[in-house]
C-alpha cells in the first residue's frame, strides 16, 4: 500500500485579505520565496523493538504548506516529526528535507515541544538567543519582538505565565529563520482563550517567515482552524489526507469544515 | 525582616540565661572550674586576641578545613560529574563508592594515625573522607535530575557536548550541588575538631586540649564558642551563594516578582 498523495494545491501565503476575497485555488503554482522546504517520506516504517509504529508511509509535503497531523495518541504522530526534525532515525525507507535525505538535525528545521523547555537559569533573551552566534542579541531581541514579548527580554522565564513561555519557545524556534517548524502539541496545555491567541499568533509569524509548517494535535478543531491540509494517522499509516481550501477567516463559520469535523472525530 | 518586637522576644531567653548564669558564678554557686563566668571567658577571648593566639590558631584550623574541602569537595565534585554522565563509569564505581560512604570517616582514626602519623596530613586526610560523600552524591544526584527534556532542547539547538554541559547539565545540578556543599561544611568542622582533639602542635582543638591541661575552662569554652562561629560563618557563606547562583529560581526570587507576570 502506498499512501502517496501529492497535494495539488499549493495555497498563496498571504493571508491577510478582507473577509471574502477568493482564496487560491488548487492547483495554483507553489510560490517560490527560498524560505521554506518541501519535505518527502517514501516507505518509511519505524518499529520499537517489537512494536511497528509506522508502516510503509510515504507522504509528500511541498514546500510552504501548513499540515496538521490528528490522530490517537500511540499512533506514531510524535516519531513522524522526531523522525523528520532528525531526532530519530527510521527502520527502513527515507525521510528527505529539501531533497536532502535527512541523517541528524539541521539548523534549518526546528521544533516546538510540547512544553516550552526554557532554560530556567537563562533570562528570557539568552533562552531565545540559545544558538548564539554573532549578533545574536539582536536577532533574539527581534524574534521577541514578533512574538510580542519585546518588554520581557530581561526577566526570567520563572515569572511568566504558560503562554508567555510558549511564546519564548516560539520566539527561539524562529531566531534562526527556520524553513520548517515542526510542532508536536505545542498548545495542548494552554486554556482556551491562550490557544486562540497563540493560533492568532502563529499565523502571523508564518505569514513573515514563510516556513513549512507540521502540526501534530489531537485537537481537530485546532488542526481546521490552522491547516492547509490535515492527515489522519491511523495505524501506522495515512487513513485520510484532506486538503482544507476554506480561506481562515471564514473557517470558524463554515458547514462544511463542521461537517469535516464530525467525520475526522469518527475516524480517529 | 522581623519586626523589633519579635527579635526582642526571640533574645530575652538566651540573654536572660546568660545574666544568670554570670550571676550563680559570680555568688559562687557554679565554680569557675566547671562553668566559669560569660565575663570570665569575654576576658580570655580579649586577652587571647590580644597576644595573637587566637587568631594563629583560628587560622590554622580554617586552613586545614579549607584543604580538606578543596581535595575532598574537588575528589567528589568529579566523580558525581564523571558518573553522572557516563552510564558505564557510574557502574563501575558507584557501588564501591556507597560501600565506603557507609563506613564511618571517624572510625578510620587509628588507621589515618597509622598512615600518616599525628602530622598535618592525616587531619586533612580525615576531612577530606568526611566531605567527599555528601558533595559525590548530591552531584551525582543533581546531574541526574536535569530535565532530559532540556538536554535534547539543547542538542536540537545545536549545542556542542561542553556547551550542553556548561548551559544546561551544570546549572540544573547547581541547587542540588550547594546543598552537598552545605551538609559537607558541617561534616568539615565537625571532622576538624575531632581530628584536632586527639592530637595537634596548633589549631582551635590544640588550644582546648592544651587550656584543659591547665584548668583554664574559660579558654576550653572560647574554644566551643569559636567553632560554632566558624561553623556559623561557612553556612553564611553558601547561603550567600545559593541567593547570588540561584537568582533564577523562583524560591529565591524578590516577593512578589511572580505576581508581576
Amino acid at each position: 500500500m502506498n499512501w502517496a498523495t501529492l497535494y495539488a494545491g499549493q495555497r498563496d501565503m498571504e493571508l491577510e485579505g478582507a473577509p471574502g476575497t477568493a482564496w487560491p485555488q488548487a492547483g495554483k503554482a507553489v510560490p517560490t520565496r527560498g524560505r521554506s522546504v518541501a519535505i518527502r517520506l517514501d516507505g518509511v516504517a519505524k518499529s520499537f523493538g517489537e512494536r511497528a509504529v509506522l508502516d510503509d508511509l510515504s507522504l509528500t509535503i511541498e514546500a510552504g504548506q501548513f499540515v496538521a497531523v490528528v490522530g490517537r495518541s500511540g499512533c506514531g504522530k510524535t516519531t513522524l516529526l522526531r523522525m523528520i526534525a532528525g531526532l530519530e532515525g527510521v527502520s527502513t525507507g527515507q525521510v528527505t528535507v529539501d531533497d536532502q535525505p535527512v541523517v541528524g538535525l539541521r539548523s534549518d528545521v526546528r521544533l516546538l515541544f510540547q512544553e516550552p523547555r526554557l532554560l530556567p537559569w537563562h533570562r528570557v533573551l539568552s533562552n531565545v538567543g540559545i544558538a548564539r552566534g554573532s549578533g545574536w542579541q539582536a536577532h533574539a531581541q527581534a524574534a521577541l519582538e514578533d512574538v510580542g514579548l519585546g518588554d520581557r527580554a530581561q526577566d526570567w522565564p520563572a515569572v511568566l505565565s504558560g503562554g508567555q513561555r510558549q511564546r519564548v519557545a516560539l520566539a527561539r524556534a524562529l531566531v534562526s529563520r527556520p524553513k520548517a517548524l515542526l510542532m508536536d502539541e505545542p498548545f495542548g496545555a494552554l486554556d482556551a482563550l491562550t490557544r486562540s491567541e497563540m493560533h492568532q499568533l502563529l499565523l502571523r509569524v508564518r505569514v513573515e517567515y514563510g516556513f513549512t509548517a507540521i502540526l501534530i494535535t489531537h485537537d481537530v478543531r485546532e488542526a481546521l482552524a490552522l491547516a492547509d491540509r490535515i492527515l489522519v494517522l491511523k495505524e501506522g499509516g495515512v487513513a485520510r489526507d484532506i486538503p482544507i481550501d476554506v480561506p481562515l477567516d471564514l473557517r470558524r463559520a463554515s458547514p462544511a469544515l463542521q461537517r469535516l469535523e464530525r467525520t475526522i472525530l469518527t475516524e480517529v | 525582616m522581623p519586626a523589633p518586637r519579635d527579635v526582642l522576644i526571640s533574645w530575652a531567653l538566651p540573654v536572660l540565661l546568660v545574666v544568670a548564669w554570670e550571676i550563680a558564678a559570680r555568688l559562687g554557686w557554679i565554680t569557675s572550674r566547671i562553668l566559669p563566668a560569660p565575663s570570665a571567658v569575654a576576658l580570655a577571648f580579649w586577652v587571647n586576641l590580644q597576644n595573637g593566639e587566637l587568631l594563629h590558631h583560628t587560622w590554622i584550623s580554617t586552613r586545614r578545613a579549607l584543604y580538606g574541602l578543596a581535595i575532598g569537595g574537588g575528589i567528589g565534585f568529579v566523580l558525581g560529574v564523571i558518573n553522572g554522565a557516563l552510564p558505564v563509569a557510574e557502574k563501575l564505581t558507584d557501588s564501591s563508592l556507597q560501600m565506603l560512604r557507609n563506613v564511618p570517616h571517624l572510625a578510620i582514626i587509628p588507621l589515618v594515625i597509622l598512615w600518616f602519623g599525628i602530622d598535618e596530613s592525616a587531619k586533612i586526610f580525615l576531612v577530606a573522607i568526611g566531605v567527599l560523600f555528601p558533595i559525590y552524591l548530591n552531584t551525582f544526584h543533581g546531574i541526574r535530575m536535569v530535565d532530559r527534556g532540556l538536554i535534547e532542547m539543547g542538542k536540537v539547538y545545536g549545542l556542542t557536548p561542553v556547551e550542553l554541559y556548561w548551559r544546561i547539565v551544570l546549572p540544573g545540578a547547581l541547587p542540588s550541588i550547594l546543598v552537598g556543599l552545605r551538609y559537607a561544611l558541617g561534616i568539615m568542622w565537625l571532622t576538624l575538631i575531632v581530628a584536632e582533639t586527639i592530637s595537634a602542635q596548633a589549631g582551635i582543638g590544640y588550644m582546648t586540649m592544651n587550656a584543659r591541661e591547665f584548668l583554664q575552662t574559660d579558654v576550653v569554652l572560647l574554644g566551643i564558642i569559636v567553632y560554632a562561629l566558624l561553623g556559623k560563618l561557612a553556612d553564611m557563606v553558601t547561603r550567600w551563594l545559593e541567593r547570588r547562583a540561584l537568582a533564577w529560581h523562583p524560591s529565591f526570587q524578590p516577593q512578589g516578582a511572580a505576581a508581576a507576570a
